[in-house]
This record gives C-alpha cells, sequence and structure tokens, in this order.
C-alpha cells in the first residue's frame, strides 16, 4: 500500500467529484456522512441557503444518491413486480417518484425511476439496495449494476434556476417538462463544454432540475454555473436547508421519517406505504407487486396510524415532540418525525406518524415541547391542527416553461 | 380446446395420485396431468437390459401409515406383495453379516447391544406414536390470530407433553442432535451402529455427524408407528404406482400421462388453470403442484407472481441430492458368500460404521463421490423372479455419496463411480463383478432429469430441522396452500416430506378441502 493512500481506514468516507469546489467555499466546515459519502450540512449560513431556494436558486451536490442501472429483456416486469407503481406507464425520457416494500407490505424505501430507453432504466434513492434488488431479481432475466460513482449529479432548484441553467450554457432547458428527462450539453460562454442529462426534478418542491454527469466534467460543470449564477444570487446549500425545504414540500425521509423494512430490528417500527400517506403511489390494478397481498389486507382492515402534517401554534419547532389527546399529556397518540418553522408559509410545521382517531383533516392534537431559553428548559403543550399536504406547492414548479428573469 | 375441472394435479407422483383421490373421493373433478410416459414418479418399474426389470426410483416400500392405508385399501386396487416385511442385514468389511432382527446374531457379537436395541426401539416407537399425529395434519403457521393454527399448536404440546417428563427430556436432547453421537452413547457394536446410522442419512445430504440427523431418523419411524418393515411390491414399485392410478380413477380421477404442463395460469392474483407444453388450456381454480417447490414457484407459476422475499426463501431451499441409483443385471445368484440364501430376500446394508459413512459423506462436502460409498442394496428378483430371466439375478442398489454436481462434471465419471462401487460390493460378494451383465448408473442429474425435481433430491427439500413443520418448504407455503390463491403443494418438499408415505398428498388434500369450507 502506498503510504498516505487514500483507503476506508485512511479515510472512511468518499468524496464526491464536487467536494474539492465546495470545499473553496465552505465557509463553517460543517459536513455530514451521506451513504458513505461526505457532504456539506451547511455552506455559511442555513438561513441564507434556505432563502436562496425559494427567492433565487441553489446548488446542491446529490452525488451520493444511489444509482442503478438495470437492463436486460425483463427489466420492466421486473420494475414492476419490485416497485408499488405501474411503471409500464412510464415512457422513454419520464421519470417516476415511487416507492418499494418488502413481503409484508412494509416500505423498504423511495426513489425515482429513469426509463433510459426499451428495458433500460435507472433507479436513484438515497440508501444502498443492492441485497433486495437482487433477491428481486430471482427468476427475472436482467442486470444490476450500481452506477454511483460513474455519475455525479447537481441539483439546481430555485425559481430563477431554469434562467440560470440557460445562462450558464444549457440551451433548451426551458422545454423540459415535469419529470422529464433528457440529454443536453452545457457550452459555457466563458469556455468549458461538457455533456449532461437533466432531469426536472428535485427535492424542494419549487423549479428545479437535477444535472447528471460524467465524475471527469463535475468541476467544470460547477464552475460554469457559479461563473454565471454567482451575482445572480446562486448559492450552494446544505442538507440543512434542504431539509427545511423539503418538509414544506411534504416528503419523507428514511432514517428520520420512517425506518427502512431491511433496518428496521424492531418489530413494528416499519411503516407501509398507507401509513406515510402514499396510497396514491400503491396501484393495485397493474398485477402482482412485492408487498401487495400484504397491502390489501391492510386496506381491508383500515389504517392503525397514518403520517400526516401538523400546523402548531407558536413559532418554536416542535422537533421530536411527543403528540397526545388533549392537553393534560396523559394519552399519547403519536409523534413527530420531521419538524421546521417555515419561513415561507410563516407557520410551525410538522410531519407526524399519528393514531387513526387522529388522521383526518382538522383534528387537534397537542405537542409537547421542549424550550430552551438561554439554557432555562420549558415545557409546553401546544395545539397542533392535522392540514393537507404539502404545505407549500407554488405554480412555478409546474410551469412549462418556467418565468425567466 | 378448453376443458373445465374442480382441481388439476400436476405430476401423477404418489403423492399426487394420493391427493387426487381423495378429493376426488369428496365429489372433485379432477384431472390429473403426467409429463411422463407413465404415472408413479420415482416409483416406476423398467426394463433397464433385456429381461432385467427394476424399480428406478425407489425400490422399497415402506409401511403406510394406518389412516391413509385404510383411506386407500390399494390391496383392492390389485397391489400384490412380493415380501411383505423386508428384514435388513448389515454387511460388515469382511463380508460377515449380521441379522438386525435376529437377537441371538446380535448377543453372539455384543450382548450388551441387544438390550440397548430394544431399548432404543422402544423409546423410538414412544416417540414416533406421539411425533406421528404432529405429521399427519396442516402444520400450524406461526404468530396468527387463526383459531385452527392455535388449536394445531396446543395439540402439538399436548402430544409432546403427553410422553411424560423423562421420555420428552429426552425427546428434547436428542432432537437436535447428530445420530452418531446418538449411537455412541447407547451401543457399542460399530457394525450395529453403522446400519442404524444409513438409515438416518439414506436419501439426504447428511453424514452421521451432521445435526438433525437424529430428527430424520425419527421422522422416518414417525411416519407409520408400529408398523412393520419395508415391503416389496410384486412387479417392483411400479405396481404401486399402478394401484394408486387404479384407486384415483376408481374414486373418478381422470389421469393423462404424456401431458407436461408448461406453466399455471394467474388471473387477477387467482389460479385459473394450466397450460400445457402443447398449448392446450385447462381450466380449473384448483392447481395442485406434485412438482418440487422450486419447480412450482420459479418454473410453473414465475416469480413475479410472487413476493421477492418469499422467492428469495424458495431459491435458498435446500435441495442438492447426493443418493445415486446402481441397477445390475447379474449372472445366476449374487455370491454374497457369508449370507444365508434366504437372507438374499432383505435389505443389505454395505455401511460397516459410522464413521465409514461420515468418511464417504467427506468426499460430497468438496463435491466429490466417495471414494468408498455407501450401499443399500436390494436383489428384488430374489422375492420376485418375474424381475429377471431364469438363473438370473436383479440387483437394485443406492448409494450414497454422489454429489448433484460433481466436480469436472459426471461425464467422465460415471465409469469410475461404477467401478468403485462395484469394487466395494466384492468385498462382501467376492467374483461378482464377473457376472455382472449390464450395469446402468442413476445419478443426482439423472433423476432429476427423469422426474424433474431440481436438485434431484429424494424428498424434493432436505429433510432438516430447519426445512420442516412450518418451516416446510418455507414460511409462507408450509400449509400446503401457494400465497396466490387456488395453488397447493403435495409434493415430497411439504410437510412431512418425503419417503413413499403419501402424507403430503393427504395433508395437502385435507388443506384444499379445508379451504373451500371456508366463507
Amino acid at each position: 500500500m502506498t503510504p498516505g493512500a487514500d483507503t476506508h481506514f485512511t479515510r472512511p468516507l468518499l468524496r464526491t467529484p464536487f467536494h474539492e469546489r465546495q470545499m473553496r467555499v465552505s465557509q463553517v466546515d460543517s459536513f455530514v456522512p451521506w451513504s458513505g459519502y461526505t457532504t456539506v450540512d451547511v455552506f455559511t449560513s442555513v438561513e441564507q441557503e434556505y432563502f436562496a431556494i425559494r427567492n433565487s436558486s441553489s446548488l446542491y451536490d446529490v452525488s451520493p444518491m444511489v444509482k442503478y442501472r438495470i437492463r436486460g429483456p425483463d427489466a420492466l416486469r421486473y420494475l414492476n413486480r419490485l416497485c408499488t407503481r405501474d411503471i409500464r406507464k412510464l415512457r422513454p425520457g419520464r421519470v417516476a417518484y415511487t416507492v418499494w416494500c418488502d413481503d409484508a407490505g412494509m416500505l423498504i424505501d423511495d426513489g425515482t425511476v429513469f426509463c433510459l430507453g426499451e428495458s433500460d432504466y435507472r433507479l436513484c434513492t438515497g440508501e444502498w439496495q443492492l441485497d433486495w434488488l437482487r433477491a428481486s431479481a430471482i427468476g427475472f432475466d436482467v442486470v444490476i449494476r450500481d452506477e454511483t460513482a460513474d455519475l455525479a449529479a447537481l441539483a439546481v432548484q430555485g425559481p430563477t434556476a431554469a434562467h440560470l441553467l440557460k445562462g450558464a450554457g444549457i440551451a433548451g432547458i426551458e422545454r423540459l417538462k415535469p419529470f422529464e428527462h433528457g440529454e443536453f450539453r452545457l457550452t459555457a460562454p466563458a469556455g468549458g463544454s461538457a455533456p449532461l442529462m437533466v432531469s426536472r426534478t428535485g427535492f424542494t418542491g419549487d423549479l428545479g432540475y437535477e444535472l447528471w454527469m460524467s465524475p471527469g466534467d463535475a468541476t467544470t460543470v460547477w464552475d460554469a454555473l457559479m461563473g454565471f449564477g454567482t451575482s445572480r444570487a446562486l448559492r450552494p446549500i446544505g442538507s440543512r436547508a434542504l431539509n427545511m425545504a423539503r418538509i414544506e414540500a411534504g416528503f419523507i425521509l428514511p432514517r428520520v421519517d420512517f425506518t427502512s423494512a431491511a433496518h428496521s430490528l424492531f418489530p413494528g417500527t416499519e411503516r407501509s406505504p398507507l401509513e406515510l400517506g402514499l396510497a396514491w403511489l400503491v396501484d393495485f390494478g397493474k398485477g402482482h407487486f412485492t408487498g401487495r397481498r400484504a397491502l390489501l389486507a391492510e386496506q381491508a382492515r383500515g389504517p392503525r396510524r397514518q403520517l400526516v402534517g401538523l400546523d402548531i401554534e407558536g413559532t418554536k419547532p416542535a422537533y421530536q415532540a411527543l403528540l397526545y389527546t388533549d392537553r393534560t399529556g396523559r394519552r399519547e397518540c403519536g409523534s413527530v418525525t420531521s419538524a421546521t418553522w417555515s419561513p415561507t408559509c410563516k407557520r410551525n410545521l410538522a410531519l407526524a406518524m399519528v393514531a387513526a382517531p387522529y388522521i383526518a383533516e382538522g383534528s387537534i392534537v397537542w405537542a409537547e415541547i421542549y424550550l430552551n431559553r438561554e439554557l432555562q428548559w420549558q415545557r409546553r403543550m401546544v395545539r397542533a391542527r392535522v392540514v393537507p399536504r404539502p404545505f407549500f406547492a407554488p405554480e412555478r414548479r409546474r410551469a412549462t416553461p418556467p418565468a425567466d428573469f | 380446446m378448453s376443458s373445465r375441472y374442480d382441481c388439476v394435479v400436476v405430476g401423477a407422483g404418489h403423492n399426487g395420485l394420493v391427493c387426487a383421490t381423495l378429493l376426488a373421493r369428496a365429489g372433485r373433478r379432477v384431472l390429473v396431468l403426467e409429463a411422463a410416459p407413465q404415472v408413479g414418479g420415482a416409483a416406476v418399474t423398467r426394463e433397464f437390459a433385456p429381461g432385467f426389470r427394476v424399480s428406478a426410483g425407489a425400490h422399497l416400500l415402506p409401511a403406510m401409515s394406518a389412516p391413509l392405508g385404510r383411506e386407500l385399501a390399494l390391496h383392492r386396487h390389485g397391489l400384490e406383495l412380493a415380501a411383505a416385511s423386508v428384514p435388513t442385514v448389515a454387511l460388515a468389511q469382511d463380508g460377515q453379516c449380521l441379522p438386525l432382527d435376529d437377537d441371538a446374531a446380535l448377543a453372539a457379537r455384543s450382548p450388551a447391544d441387544v438390550a440397548a436395541l430394544a431399548a432404543w426401539r422402544a423409546l423410538q416407537r414412544r416417540f414416533a406414536q406421539a411425533l406421528h399425529p404432529l405429521l399427519t395434519g396442516i402444520p400450524p403457521r406461526l404468530g396468527t390470530q387463526d383459531r385452527a393454527d392455535r388449536a394445531r399448536l396446543l395439540t402439538l404440546g399436548w402430544k409432546l407433553r403427553r410422553l411424560g417428563r423423562d421420555d420428552l427430556r429426552e425427546l428434547l436432547r436428542v432432537g437436535g442432535m447428530c445420530v452418531h453421537d446418538l449411537l455412541e452413547e447407547r451401543f457399542e457394536l460399530p457394525l450395529l451402529k453403522g446400519a442404524l446410522a444409513l438409515d438416518a442419512v439414506l436419501g439426504t445430504n447428511l453424514g452421521p455427524r451432521s445435526p438433525g440427523t437424529v430428527a430424520s431418523l425419527l421422522y422416518r419411524a414417525a411416519v407409520a408407528p408400529g408398523a412393520g418393515g419395508a415391503m416389496l411390491p410384486a412387479g417392483g414399485l411400479g405396481s404401486f404406482a399402478q394401484a394408486l392410478a387404479r384407486a384415483a380413477r376408481a374414486a373418478g380421477a381422470q389421469l393423462r400421462t404424456a401431458a407436461p404442463v408448461a406453466r399455471v395460469q394467474v388471473r387477477e392474483d387467482r389460479v385459473t388453470g394450466v397450460v400445457l407444453e402443447g398449448g392446450e388450456e385447462i381450466e380449473a381454480p384448483t392447481v395442485i403442484s406434485n412438482a418440487d417447490p422450486r419447480t412450482t414457484f420459479l418454473r410453473l407459476l414465475g416469480a413475479e407472481h410472487l413476493d421477492a422475499g418469499f422467492v428469495r426463501r424458495v431459491s435458498q431451499i435446500r435441495s442438492r441430492g447426493m443418493t445415486a441409483k446402481l441397477h445390475l443385471a447379474v449372472d445366476g445368484v449374487p455370491p454374497f458368500s457369508e449370507l444365508p440364501p434366504q437372507a438374499l430376500r432383505g435389505r443389505l446394508l454395505f455401511a460397516p460404521d459410522s464413521d465409514y459413512i461420515e468418511r464417504a459423506y467427506n468426499h460430497s462436502k468438496y463435491r466429490e463421490c466417495s471414494e468408498q460409498p455407501v450401499l443399500e442394496i436390494t436383489v428384488p428378483s430374489a422375492s420376485d423372479p418375474t424381475l429377471a430371466p431364469a438363473g438370473k439375478s436383479v440387483l437394485s442398489i443406492v448409494v450414497q455419496y454422489a454429489p448433484h454436481e460433481v466436480q469436472g462434471g459426471w461425464q467422465g465419471q460415471r465409469q469410475a463411480f461404477t467401478q468403485r462401487i462395484l469394487a466395494t460390493l466384492e468385498r462382501c460378494a467376492p467374483g461378482l463383478s464377473p457376472r455382472v451383465q449390464a450395469a446402468q448408473l442413476l445419478v443426482p442429474q439423472d433423476l432429476e432429469r427423469e422426474f424433474g425435481n431440481q436438485g434431484g433430491h429424494w424428498h424434493h427439500a432436505e429433510l432438516a430441522l430447519d426445512q420442516f413443520m412450518m418451516m416446510r418448504p418455507v414460511p409462507g407455503a408450509a400449509q400446503y396452500r401457494a400465497p396466490v390463491d387456488g395453488l397447493y403443494l403435495c409434493g415430497a418438499g411439504s410437510h412431512p416430506g418425503g419417503g413413499l408415505t403419501g402424507l403430503p398428498g393427504r395433508g395437502c388434500a385435507l388443506a384444499v378441502l379445508r379451504r373451500s369450507a371456508e366463507p
């Protein structure tokens, strides 16, 4: 072994192709692990980064996103049996958000399926899945390849995203519709060129794109975007600002809003898509898929609990708060999984797993919130109302062509 | 062309025929489809050399569980026995022999073992009687709120409890043990231990030191407790299959041979029938598969109709066959020099001691054939002269261990393995080899090709504690019902397991009838 070489024990976390560029921009050197990579938690301040998402544009490194290429004569049948949605409806050039379950109908993970061509798909997801994907491949003629390290990826999200990409040298981007992807070429005004796949997808609930490129082109693309964008309030963001935006958009996160059935150790901690409010992703009419029989039985039985949106009194986010049926706090009825103050909605928002009697819109539950006022802890019982999700869904996220600023 | 039945049974193995008979008697319109030109599956008699006929698969018929024997009454359907109770004789390295039922012969070698053998047989009988009811019903599912499941679990507990403290303690102690350790505790004579150990591992991918081999020994005893030894039907095991077929037809079932099923049809998560390889469709709301679980789920049904976790479990069923079959056409009487002439009608075991078996098993772990194989020899022509021309004999020999996948492939090794078996035989029957006029070796791959059981395993799924009761063949299909409504399993891979017991076929028929009684 070469002394000083990068190995898994000298440097347990991998670096993305944008790492070096991000190090230059980072002011607080705050990094967190994600799927074996080190990624930025916050560059400057969470608030500044959050407002870039909602008021101008943000740049987020999604290279650690786990990507599986699924090819072969049975690729479509395979994916249709794996996922709860009807993948037969997914045409080349389109992307679908979906979930997949174990035999008991419990969620293993969520992700997006890209249809790249006939019998050629890419599955993008937050965590490693190869064991389950391979188990699911028994009896199907498919080849599954992990492409995670072969593709660098950047999310450009915010109301000015289309304008910015165009200005940075990606012609024709305004024609891309939501959940479409296509091949583009970046020709930067200041020089530099790279082929890209761009999809109109994202995790912010706003207008936004994800750029997929060869790792060798990563710095060219980063430099082109930052070169054009910095003066137009484009800002690299970390995962904390993104988390605020995704809660506003009502998106769920594994290990936060649900425990993957592949990871859960204690029986009863798994969650089904019906419990997570993702019934719209479950197509019972498309033929068999893993977990279908269990989900049908669950549907017939009715829900025991469900993930709901909460609008909570006051301004203090209800991080990990327990929920009660009344102010006395004698009977628990659920708990908060994600919480944030939403600067855009000006509301105190949360996603919470709530017992069946309290899942209807308008139901009232009480959140137990702990306040730290200069090291003085106080307990508050705060009223929370079940409200529809997403909390924030601006029309601009769907507009084609998008507004050109 | 399309035709309609209540039940289609895929495969006319003995379990398929038992299941078809019981369902037809319950008033169902039943069609049995068999891929081979004859019924019986591995219970088949065939000419392997001009004038020489042999039971090509199983070569002995174990006593049937009493209720099933009564239900089928095969003697009324033409089953005649050439031998009603075949005695077991253990052969030693030097050709000496020990008839296991002859106390005087045993006492001459080891007086202590006479009492030990009687005590073990009595204990085994008590175990067998306690375990038998567990093998005949539908095994309970674990962790359900279902009343029938709870009742079955309670019955299981109650039967075991009734053994009494000492026997229950002994059952729990030895139940998961290896047979080698059990025999070391109880017996002196290596030849006796070898013979008993062989019964525990015959037809399995296990050696005497493999855990769970006591359970496999008890399984053999418990499928038909209190019954006598093995039987030899006149005309070979094919006659047994013919009698079953007549019983099925008499009950009203229809049988079609040379009708291989290509796949099971499913619509909206429900079985609707089968399609034959020629394209013919046969409609039936209930399809019962006598095929092994892997073939049933992955080939006939298809993984896309099943959950991925279930398919993974099915693909992990241990089912690698280790047992070969050698048929010999011999001029005159085989020269077992030390054997009294009537002993030739017996079941001759060549497993001189437990270590000999374990050494033979060692090879198989590394995908090699045994250097010195273990043999279960029968001379069916000694009891049934119609099987060979006058003045000639047929030997039917079960041989272990011969792995399903052997290093270098079977192609170049058949001759060498046959020679090894003959060399082993020469020790107790000197001068046999020159008298061999024809030899046919069937290795697990041949059995797989001929009988369609993937892996070529006698029991379709290894007979082991982790694939037993509510785990057989896998959780989710252990009550004969498949996850797809209308599909059932009735083969050796289902509860309680393989051997010519008919119990999986009977249990499956119970499950089908119980399902139709449900709302």
